[in-house]
């Protein structure tokens, strides 16, 4: 909230209006998605889960704080840009690439069998007691039960199946566990997102806790939520996961960045999620 | 990095050699308080420069965070920080050198980064490749680029 008071004295004092600084808060909308099954809103403000209650009163989808533009591509799925790898990702759902001819489908039946799976990752898999993401769910099966070479984490083959299942998801609560054997693995991402890294010395929550609504440079500071994601990135013209996302702000404080899938990411991206515990997953959401 | 450039461009005039000895080094900088006295490389700042290396994406990107109305042509000014308009008549040079090249010294854990300090730093990378650093760290801003920022910062008077 103090942001938002400093952001709109800015603009006051200081003339920037015209520069459009002055739109500094998450901007109100509503998120109502036309599908092939009709029309779905999602819930892309919420009060903030427990555990964030001294930060925040209520949380906020990054897109709220996107133009209006990139806002409009996300309401109907002919639109979405995202939806072409969505695609892309039946098919090689439907694919028979297991070394003995298996496909998803064979194991699964249809993509709606992953329904809600989106909602509840990173999930700390019982059997194994690892921290898992959709992405190690994934490549599991691609590895154990079809006996092929593991995906890359930020592969298109991944992307495009991470975005078919993400959608499965989509309208469902993100309601990730943090208790029980989630919760060591929580501490370690939370430690991480108040890490001051790299020679900017910058953490997460110095700019998407203390700064979010206000404006770095052109870049107007979301939550940085994680319940969009994989997204549709208009700058890069193709899906980003969260996984990329974190090397890239970690990256641009001048760090030497954790890579995609490794343990301390895995980490990071439970206790991000858990930020949002009360959005809506997006599926494929689209920002600039 | 930069500073590697530097010295290999410098290597081999007398003057680019003397001129690099008479810097004061990251770890040779003494605050006192917030401020640093002396300037840090004997050459007076050249205040235009100062105002390019301010509004570089990969220099000072000072307005990243700071409006400076002084600054008209710029766009997209950040919001996060306090605008630099008349700076120069709430601190001294003095000060503005210090808060430059460490604004940590005058505002304990601020956001504001530290752009002439080369160590303490958690997973420091080379420059923004994401990578470890190969060899030495440089400070963001050479010790002339301070001088320079120093110079325009003095010309935003109320
Ligand atoms: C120097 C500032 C800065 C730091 C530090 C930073 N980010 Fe970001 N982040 C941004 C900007 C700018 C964007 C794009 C605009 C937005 O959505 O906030 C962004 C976007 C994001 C998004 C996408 C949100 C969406 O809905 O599209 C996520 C997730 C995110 N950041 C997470 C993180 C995490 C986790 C960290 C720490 C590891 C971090 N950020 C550190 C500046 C930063
Ligand atoms: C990432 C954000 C950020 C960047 C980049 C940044 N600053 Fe700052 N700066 C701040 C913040 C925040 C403060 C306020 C100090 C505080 O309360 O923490 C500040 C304070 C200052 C002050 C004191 C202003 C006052 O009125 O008290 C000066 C002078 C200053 N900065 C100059 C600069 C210059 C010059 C650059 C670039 C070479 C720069 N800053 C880059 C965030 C930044």
């Amino acid at each position: 909230m103090r942001s938002h008071a400093t952001t709109l004295a800015a603009a006051a004092l200081w003339g920037l209006g015209s520069l459009g600084a002055a739109l500094a808060g998450p901007v109100e909308d509503t998120l109502t998605v036309t599908t092939d099954a009709g029309e779905i809103t999602l819930v892309t403000t919420a009060p903030a889960p427990e555990h964030l209650r001294d930060v925040f009163d209520t949380i906020y989808s990054g897109w709220h704080f996107r133009e209006d533009e990139t806002r409009d591509l996300e309401r109907d799925d002919f639109d979405n840009p995202g939806m072409v790898f969505v695609d892309r990702g039946r098919d090689m759902w439907n694919a028979e690439i297991g070394a003995n001819g298996e496909s998803c489908a064979s194991c699964h039946g249809g993509p709606e069998s992953m329904k809600g799976l989106r909602a509840v990752t990173p999930r700390v898999d019982p059997e194994s007691g690892k921290l898992m993401l959709v992405e190690d769910y994934i490549n599991e099966c691609v590895t154990e039960r079809m006996g092929r070479e593991a995906w890359g984490m930020t592969s298109n083959e991944m992307k495009d199946m991470l975005a078919l299942i993400s959608l499965q998801s989509r309208g469902e609560i993100v309601n990730v566990a943090i208790d029980g054997p989630a919760r060591p693995f929580w501490e370690k991402g939370r430690e991480l997102y108040y890490t001051r890294f790299g020679q900017l010395e910058m953490s997460c929550a110095n700019c998407h806790e203390d700064n979010w609504g206000n404006f770095i440079r052109a870049d107007h500071l979301s939550q940085g939520q994680v319940n969009g994601f994989p997204t549709y990135r208009l700058k890069d013209a193709g899906m980003v996961t969260a996984q990329q996302r974190f090397v890239g702000c970690v990256r641009d404080t001048r760090a030497e960045t954790f890579k995609a899938g490794s343990d301390e990411f895995k980490a990071l991206e439970l206790y991000v999620a858990s930020r949002g515990n009360g959005l809506a997953v997006e599926g494929v959401s689209v920002r600039h | 990095m930069m500073r590697g450039l530097a010295l290999a461009a410098g290597l081999g005039t007398a003057s680019a050699l003397a001129a690099w000895a008479g810097e004061v080094a990251p770890k040779d900088v003494v605050f006192e308080g917030g401020a640093i006295a002396a300037s840090l490389t004997g050459t007076p700042g050249n205040p235009e420069e100062g105002a390019r290396i301010m509004t570089t994406n990969a220099l000072g990107n000072c307005v990243a965070c700071h409006a400076i109305a002084a600054m008209p042509d710029v766009p997209f000014q950040g919001t996060i920080a306090p605008p630099l308009d008349g700076v120069a008549s709430r601190y001294s040079e003095a000060e503005l050198r210090g808060l430059v090249a460490n604004a940590k010294m005058t505002f304990e854990g601020t956001f504001m980064p530290a752009f002439y300090k080369t160590e303490g730093f958690v997973r420091p990378g080379a420059g923004y490749t994401g990578k470890a650093p190969e060899g030495e760290l440089a400070p963001i801003l050479t010790a002339q680029q301070i001088e320079d920022v120093v110079a325009y910062l003095m010309t935003l008077k109320d």
